[in-house]
C-alpha cells in the first residue's frame, strides 16, 4: 500500500457531516413522545428551603410532573459520588458531604437544583417552573477562596467543619525549610489562579428514556465518557442493573473537562423518564451552563523558590487553597492535589519540594477538571516563579531554565512522578528561534516609538498525560481503573470497524484512530471506521480527558490489532501451507518469508468468515479482537511557549502580538490535528490570562459573570495567528510512542502571557485576567508608587 | 419567552394605534435587543407590533445639508450606504461597528435609539451630530430625546419614523469595547458642526450625554492635544465589573483625543 | 394562539403553523427538523444559529419566525450542491482543519459565505473582525481564519 499514514496530514473523516449540518448532537435527537424538563434553580447562594408550593405549577397547561428533593429521597435516589478519595495530612479521609441531585432542605449555590418541572413543551415547562413557589430562608454565604475556611465564615456542610474538605501535603517540609534557610536567594509570589467557566459551545444536554417492555433505560447525554457515566449512575446513584442502561454520547460539541462528570440533570431525566413513562429532554440554556457546568481552577497560592547564587534551584515551597465549590464534583478532589502538586518539579531538577493544599467548600458552583486540570495551575506557579527569579537575579530567563533542566532520563522527581523521556533544551531552543527572540529588542523599540509597552514572556511547561496506571491511581485514591478498551472488528470483506472507549468531541479520533489502524494493517483508511460514544456498541471505556485518548485508547486498539495480525498469521499459515513462524505481515500482505507465497489481508478475513478451508481444530472462525490497556506510566508532553504582548498604556489593552509554541508530544499521528489542538488550547490559556474572569458578588454570592455579556471567552480578534512546531522524543512505554496533545496549550499559555505582561509593565505581578482596567490600574499604581 | 399577540402593521399609523390602545404592547423593529430580552424573560409584552413590512419606514435620503434615515433602516445599510459615507463618513463608520455583522443585518436605527441602551452606539451619533428625531407625532431634537437609563422622550404609542442628521464639517467616533459584550465601555462621538463643537459620550453614564468640558476645550482648539488636556469628572459615571467611574472618565478623554486625532 | 408563517427554506416554499413566540431557529430546528443550525447561547453572541435571510447572515435565535415571513432562508443544509459536493467555503474549512467539534461550524460557514461575498479579497485582520459575531471554543480561530481566507478566494475564483 501507499505512504505511511501515521504522521500524515490527512483531512478529517468526520468533517463532511459537521460541514453539512448532519452532525447529531444530543439536542438534535428527538425521541417519540418526548417531554421537556426545566429545572427550578436556587436564586440564592445559601438558603434553607422552608417549603415548596407545587399546586399552582401543577395546574399550568401541559404539565406532566413536578419533582423535588423529597420525591428523590422517597425513591431512594442517591447523591452524586466523588470518584477520588484524598486522604488528609492526618490520615483521615476527605470530607464528603452529600451531593443531592435535587436539594434536600438547603441550597448551597446560585443555580443549585431545587425542583424539576416536566411538561409537553419547553415553553410550558418554563411557565410552570416560574409558578413553583419556593420559600427560602436566606443564609449568609461565602464565595471567596481565601476566606472560605476562616473563623466565622458561614458553614456549608455540618460534616465539613471550617468548610474544609481536606488538607493534603506532599514532600518533606522540614527538609524543604532547611534548604530555604541556606538559600542565596528566595523568590516569592502570591498568586491567584482565576476561576474559569468552561463554556463548550454546545450546552450540556440530556434526554432520558425508559422502556417498560424490557425495563431498560437509554440516556442521550453530551458527555466525554459514557461508560463512566453509566457506571456511576447505576452503581452509586440509581442502583440500576448496569446492563439495563444504555448511555449514548453522540456528537458532542466540545467538552474541555466540563462533560466528564455525572450531573444532577443526567440523573433526574433518567429517573423521571420511568416515572412518567415518556422520554424527558433537558438542554441547558447558556445562562444555566454558566451556573451549573463545573467550573475550573480557583486557587490562591503562596509560592516560593529557593536558589543558590548561580540561580540553581534548591527547593520549592507552595501553599495552595483550592476552592471546590459547594459540593464535590466527580473528580474535584484529585485536581488540586494529584494533578497539581505532582507537576511542581516542572522541567527542572529542583531536588526538594513541599506542597500543602487546603481544599475548601464555598457557596459557588462546584469546581472540577477544566482543560489542563491542575497542570495549568502547577505550570503557572513554577513558570511565574522561574521567570520572576530570573528577573530578580538578573539572569536571562532562558539561561536560568537551562541551568536547571533535567537532562537524564528516566528522572524521578521529588513529587512522585518518574519522567520517562524528554529534551527540554530542544523545545526551548526551537521556541527561541521560531519566535525570533533575537529580533525582540528591535520590535520593542518600534513599540516604544508608538507609545506602546512591549513585553516578552516564556513558559516551559510539563504535563502528565495518559492517565493512568490504575494501580498507581488506585494507591493515590482513585475509585476507578484508568485503562482503556478497544475492539477491532474485521468484516468478511476486509473492511474494519473499530470500537473505542475513548470519546471524540472535537479531537478527530475518527480520523487519527483510523490512521493508526489503516497504517498498522496496511489497508486503505477509507476501509476503517471508528465507533465511539455508545455503551451498547462499545465494550467498555474510561473516556476522554487528560489528553489520554491516543496514548491509552490508541494503545488499546494497537493491542487488539496485534491480536488480529497474530490470528491472521495462523489463518494465512494454514492457507499457505506454511509454518506460522514463517509468516510475516507487511502492509496488508501475509507472506511466507523468503518466498513469493502470500495472502492479502482481505483474503484472510474472508477465510475467517467463510471457513471452508480452515484450521478448525486450532482456531475459531471470525476475525474480531478486543484489548484492554492499562498504561505502565504517565506520558510527559513538554514544551516551551514564547509570548510577546504590546500594551496600550492609555487604555490598558493588551494585544498578543506573537505567540510561539514548540511542543514535544512524542510521535505524532496527524500533524494537522495536533496543530489544531495546540491552537485551541493556547486560546483557552490566553483567555484565562486576558479575558476570562469569573466573579461572584462577595455579599450576595451571585455570579456576576453569568453570561457572555460579562464573561468573555476569546473571539477571533483577541488572538493572533500562532507559530507552532514540534520536537519528538517518543514515549518509551507505549507502542506508538505517543504522549498526548489536547491540553498543552491551556497549560503553558497563561504563564507565558503573564510573564510577558509583567515584563511589559515592569511589575512583579498582575492578577489574571489582565483586563484593560486591571492593566490600566497596575500602571496607575506604578506611577503613584 | 412568554406568549404575546403578534401584529404585522402595514403603516406607521396603524402600528402606533395598536400600541396606543394597549399599554403592554411594544413595537418590534429589528428585534436585536427586544427579542433577546423576551427570551430571557426580562420583558413580556402583551402584544408585538412588527414594523418590518412598513415600506416607507426604511431608506436613506441625502442632500447637501443632511442625511435622513428611515427608522427601519438596518445598520448594515447605513454602514454600506455610499450616500452616508460621502455625507457623514463618521456615521457610516459608527453603524459599521454596532454589534456584529449578523446583528447589523437585522438591527435598525429606530430600534436602537428607542431602546436607548446606555452603551449603544447610535445615540452617540444622534446626540453628537445634533440630529432630529421624527416621530409619527412630532420632531424631537436630539438634545431633548435621551432622558435617562433606557428612557427617552417618546410617549406611549409614539413611533420613530426617521432621523435627520445634519452634515458636520468633520466628525469621528471612537469606542472602547467591553471585551465580553462588545458594547461600548466608552464611546465618544466628536463633531465639528455649524453650531459649534459637540461631543457625545455613550457607555459611560446612564444614557448618552454631552461632555461640556471636552466641547469647551475643542471649541478653543480642535486638536488632539486639547482633548488630551481635559480631565473629565467621574461623577455620576457608570460602575460595573468592567470599568470603574474613574477608568471610564479617563477613557472618555482618551477616546475623544483619538477621535479628534483621526480627523484633525 | 397559532399563526401561519410562510417562507422559502433552502429553495423549498413552505408554510407552517406556529405559536407567535416561535423563534426562527425553533422553526428551523424543531418544526423543519433541520438540526444543523445550532443554539449555543441566549444572548446572541455565539453565532451558532447563523442562517441567511434574503442573502444576509442573521442570527436565527434573535428573531421571531414571523419576522421571516415571505423571506428566502438558507440554512447549512442548503449550502452544498444537490449532488453533495461541498460549497467552496465548506471545502476550505475541511482542507484547512477549520473545525473541531463541529458545533459552531454551521454558523461559522454561513457567516463566512456572506462575509466572502462582500469581502472577496479579505486579509486575516478583516476576517477576524468579521467573526465578531461567532464564538468557537475549539480551534483558537487560527484555522477558521485560514479557511475563510482560502474559501473567499475560491468563491471569488468560481464566479
Amino acid at each position: 500500500m501507499g505512504a505511511p499514514l501515521i504522521g500524515a496530514r490527512i483531512e478529517r473523516k468526520e468533517d463532511y457531516r459537521f460541514l453539512t449540518g448532519a452532525g447529531q448532537y444530543t439536542d438534535d435527537v428527538v425521541l417519540p413522545g418526548q417531554t421537556h424538563a426545566v429545572f427550578v434553580r436556587s436564586p440564592h447562594a445559601h438558603a434553607k428551603i422552608r417549603s415548596i408550593r407545587k399546586d399552582e405549577a401543577l395546574k399550568k397547561p401541559g404539565v406532566l410532573a413536578l419533582f423535588t428533593g423529597e420525591d428523590l429521597a422517597a425513591a431512594k435516589v442517591g447523591g452524586l459520588p466523588c470518584g477520588w478519595l484524598i486522604t488528609d495530612v492526618n490520615g483521615q479521609p476527605m470530607k464528603e458531604p452529600a451531593h443531592p441531585c435535587l436539594a434536600q432542605g438547603k441550597v448551597r449555590y446560585v443555580g443549585d437544583h431545587v425542583a424539576v418541572v416536566i411538561a409537553e413543551t419547553l415553553e410550558e415547562a418554563h411557565e410552570a417552573a416560574e409558578a413553583v413557589h419556593v420559600d427560602y430562608e436566606v443564609l449568609p454565604s461565602v464565595v471567596d477562596t481565601a476566606s472560605a475556611s476562616s473563623k466565622g465564615a458561614p458553614q456549608l456542610h455540618e460534616n465539613a467543619p471550617d468548610n474544609t474538605c481536606y488538607v493534603w501535603a506532599i514532600g518533606d517540609k522540614s527538609v524543604v525549610d532547611k534548604a530555604f534557610a541556606g538559600a542565596a536567594h528566595v523568590t516569592r509570589l502570591d498568586l491567584v489562579n482565576n476561576r474559569l467557566i468552561p463554556n463548550a459551545v454546545e450546552p450540556r444536554a440530556a434526554t432520558g428514556a425508559y422502556s417498560r417492555a424490557d425495563q431498560s433505560y437509554t440516556l442521550y447525554v453530551s458527555n466525554q465518557n459514557p461508560h463512566v457515566e453509566r457506571l456511576l449512575m447505576t452503581a452509586f446513584v440509581l442502583s440500576l442493573p448496569e446492563h439495563k442502561v444504555r448511555v449514548v454520547a453522540p456528537d458532542v460539541g466540545g467538552g474541555f473537562g466540563s462533560k466528564i462528570y455525572i450531573y444532577a440533570e443526567d440523573v433526574v431525566v433518567t429517573w423521571a423518564a420511568k416515572q412518567i413513562n415518556r422520554p424527558v429532554k433537558w438542554t441547558a440554556e447558556r445562562s444555566e451552563s454558566f451556573v451549573s457546568d463545573a467550573h475550573g481552577r480557583d486557587h490562591v497560592t503562596v509560592a516560593e523558590m529557593a536558589m543558590d547564587k548561580d540561580g540553581k534551584f534548591l527547593a520549592m515551597r507552595v501553599h495552595t487553597t483550592a476552592n471546590v465549590g459547594a459540593y464535590l464534583s466527580t473528580f474535584a478532589s484529585c485536581v488540586p492535589t494529584i494533578l497539581y502538586a505532582t507537576l511542581l518539579a516542572g522541567q527542572y531538577t529542583t531536588p526538594v519540594i513541599y506542597c500543602e493544599v487546603k481544599a475548601v467548600f464555598s457557596n459557588t458552583t462546584p469546581v472540577d477538571a477544566y482543560r489542563g486540570a491542575g497542570r495549568p495551575e502547577a505550570t503557572y506557579v513554577v513558570e511565574r516563579l522561574v521567570e520572576t527569579a530570573a528577573r530578580e537575579m538578573k539572569l536571562d530567563p532562558a539561561e536560568i531554565r537551562r541551568r536547571n533542566f533535567i537532562r537524564s532520563f528516566p528522572y524521578q522527581t521529588p513529587v512522585a512522578l518518574c519522567y520517562d523521556t524528554g529534551d527540554y533544551e530542544a523545545t526551548l531552543d526551537g521556541a527561541l528561534k521560531l519566535a525570533d527572540v533575537a529580533g525582540y529588542a528591535a520590535r520593542k523599540k518600534a513599540s516604544e516609538a508608538k507609545g506602546r509597552l512591549r513585553g516578552l514572556g516564556y513558559a516551559a511547561y510539563i504535563e502528565a498525560c495518559g492517565i493512568a496506571p490504575s494501580a498507581v491511581a488506585g494507591s493515590l485514591g482513585a475509585r476507578a481503573g484508568l485503562f482503556e478498551a478497544g475492539e477491532v472488528r474485521v468484516h468478511p470483506t476486509g473492511s474494519v470497524t473499530v470500537f473505542t472507549g475513548s470519546h471524540s468531541h472535537g479531537q478527530g479520533h475518527e480520523t487519527t484512530f483510523a490512521q493508526v489502524v489503516a497504517d498498522r494493517l496496511g489497508i486503505g483508511i477509507e476501509s476503517v471506521d471508528i465507533v465511539h460514544g455508545d455503551t451498547s456498541k462499545v465494550l467498555f471505556g474510561m473516556g476522554t480527558y487528560g489528553s489520554r485518548s491516543i496514548a491509552v485508547g490508541g494503545t488499546a486498539i494497537v493491542k487488539a490489532l496485534d491480536k488480529i495480525i497474530a490470528k491472521g498469521k495462523k489463518i494465512a499459515a494454514h492457507l499457505l501451507e506454511a509454518s506460522e513462524s514463517d509468516i510475516e505481515y507487511d502492509r496488508g500482505v501475509f507472506k511466507v518469508s523468503g518466498t513469493d507465497k502470500q495472502k492479502m489481508f482481505g483474503e484472510v478475513a474472508f477465510a475467517a468468515y467463510v471457513p471452508h478451508n480452515y484450521p478448525h481444530d486450532k482456531l475459531e472462525p471470525g476475525l474480531n479482537e478486543n484489548a484492554f490497556y492499562d498504561p505502565a506510566n504517565f506520558t510527559f508532553p513538554a514544551g516551551t511557549y514564547v509570548c510577546e504582548v504590546e500594551i496600550d498604556p492609555d487604555t490598558g489593552k493588551v494585544s498578543v502580538e506573537r505567540f510561539t509554541a514548540v511542543d514535544d508530544f512524542g510521535k505524532i499521528i496527524n500533524p494537522m490535528i495536533v496543530d489544531g489542538q495546540v491552537h485551541g488550547g493556547l486560546t483557552q490559556g490566553i483567555g484565562q490570562a486576558l479575558t476570562e474572569g469569573c466573579i461572584y458578588d462577595k455579599d450576595s454570592g451571585q455570579l456576576l459573570t453569568g453570561s457572555f455579556m460579562d464573561y468573555s471567552i476569546p473571539r477571533a480578534d483577541d488572538v493572533p495567528s500562532f507559530k507552532v512546531d514540534t520536537r519528538e522524543t517518543p514515549c518509551t512505554h507505549n507502542p506508538l510512542g505517543v504522549k498526548g496533545c489536547g491540553e498543552a496549550g491551556a497549560i503553558g499559555a497563561p504563564a507565558a502571557m503573564m510573564n510577558a505582561i509583567t515584563d511589559a509593565l515592569g511589575v512583579k505581578d498582575v492578577p489574571m485576567p489582565a483586563t484593560p482596567q486591571t492593566v490600566w490600574r497596575a500602571l496607575q499604581n506604578k506611577k503613584a508608587a | 419567552m412568554h406568549a404575546f399577540k403578534y401584529h404585522r402593521a402595514s403603516s406607521a399609523n396603524e402600528a402606533a394605534s395598536i400600541v396606543a390602545r394597549n399599554g403592554e404592547a411594544r413595537f418590534l423593529a429589528g428585534g436585536q435587543s427586544l427579542v433577546q430580552m423576551m427570551k430571557l424573560r426580562f420583558v413580556s409584552p402583551s402584544d408585538l407590533v412588527d414594523l418590518g413590512s412598513i415600506k416607507d419606514l426604511a431608506g436613506i435620503k441625502a442632500d447637501g445639508s443632511g442625511v435622513t434615515i428611515g427608522a427601519m433602516t438596518r445598520h448594515a445599510e447605513v454602514a454600506g450606504s455610499a450616500e452616508v459615507r460621502k455625507a457623514i463618513p463618521a456615521l457610516a463608520a459608527l453603524a459599521g461597528t454596532i454589534g456584529d455583522r449578523q446583528v447589523r443585518n437585522m438591527g435598525t436605527l429606530g430600534g436602537a435609539i428607542a431602546h436607548a441602551d446606555p452603551a449603544a452606539d447610535y445615540p452617540a451619533a444622534v446626540l453628537g451630530l445634533g440630529a432630529t428625531i421624527h416621530t409619527n407625532k412630532r420632531k424631537i431634537a436630539a438634545d431633548d430625546f435621551f432622558k435617562g437609563m433606557m428612557e427617552t422622550a417618546l410617549q406611549p404609542g409614539e413611533l420613530i419614523t426617521s432621523v435627520s442628521f445634519p452634515v458636520p464639517k468633520r466628525a469621528a467616533y471612537m469606542k472602547f469595547k467591553n471585551q465580553a459584550s462588545r458594547f461600548a465601555i466608552v464611546g465618544v462621538f466628536v463633531a465639528d458642526t455649524a453650531g459649534g463643537v459637540r461631543v457625545a459620550v455613550t457607555g459611560a453614564g446612564p444614557c448618552v450625554f454631552r461632555s461640556k468640558e471636552l466641547e469647551a476645550a475643542l471649541s478653543k482648539s480642535f486638536t488632539a492635544q486639547a482633548a488630551a488636556g481635559v480631565k473629565v469628572s467621574d461623577k455620576g459615571l457608570n460602575k460595573d465589573l468592567h470599568a470603574s467611574p474613574e477608568y471610564r472618565a479617563h477613557l472618555i478623554t482618551v477616546m475623544a483625543k483619538r477621535a479628534v486625532q483621526s480627523i484633525a | 394562539m397559532g399563526v401561519k408563517v410562510s417562507m422559502t427554506v433552502n429553495g423549498k416554499k413552505l408554510s407552517s403553523d406556529v405559536e407567535e413566540r416561535t423563534l426562527l431557529v425553533t422553526l428551523i430546528r424543531e418544526h423543519l427538523r433541520l438540526t444543523g443550525t445550532h443554539v449555543g447561547c441566549d444572548t446572541a453572541q455565539c453565532g451558532a444559529c447563523t442562517v441567511h435571510m434574503n442573502g444576509n447572515a442573521v442570527k436565527s435565535c434573535s428573531m421571531l419566525a414571523m419576522q421571516a415571513e415571505g423571506a428566502d432562508i438558507l440554512t447549512i443544509e442548503g449550502v452544498a450542491a444537490p449532488d453533495g459536493t461541498l460549497h467552496p467555503m465548506q471545502a476550505a474549512f475541511k482542507e484547512n482543519h477549520g473545525l473541531q467539534c463541529g458545533f459552531c461550524t454551521p454558523g461559522m460557514v454561513m457567516n463566512a459565505i456572506d462575509f466572502a461575498k462582500r469581502h472577496p479579497v479579505a486579509g486575516e485582520q478583516e476576517v477576524r473582525e468579521g467573526l465578531e459575531g461567532n464564538l468557537c471554543r475549539c480551534t483558537g480561530y487560527h484555522n477558521i481564519v485560514k479557511s475563510i481566507v482560502a474559501g473567499s478566494k475560491a468563491m471569488a475564483a468560481g464566479k
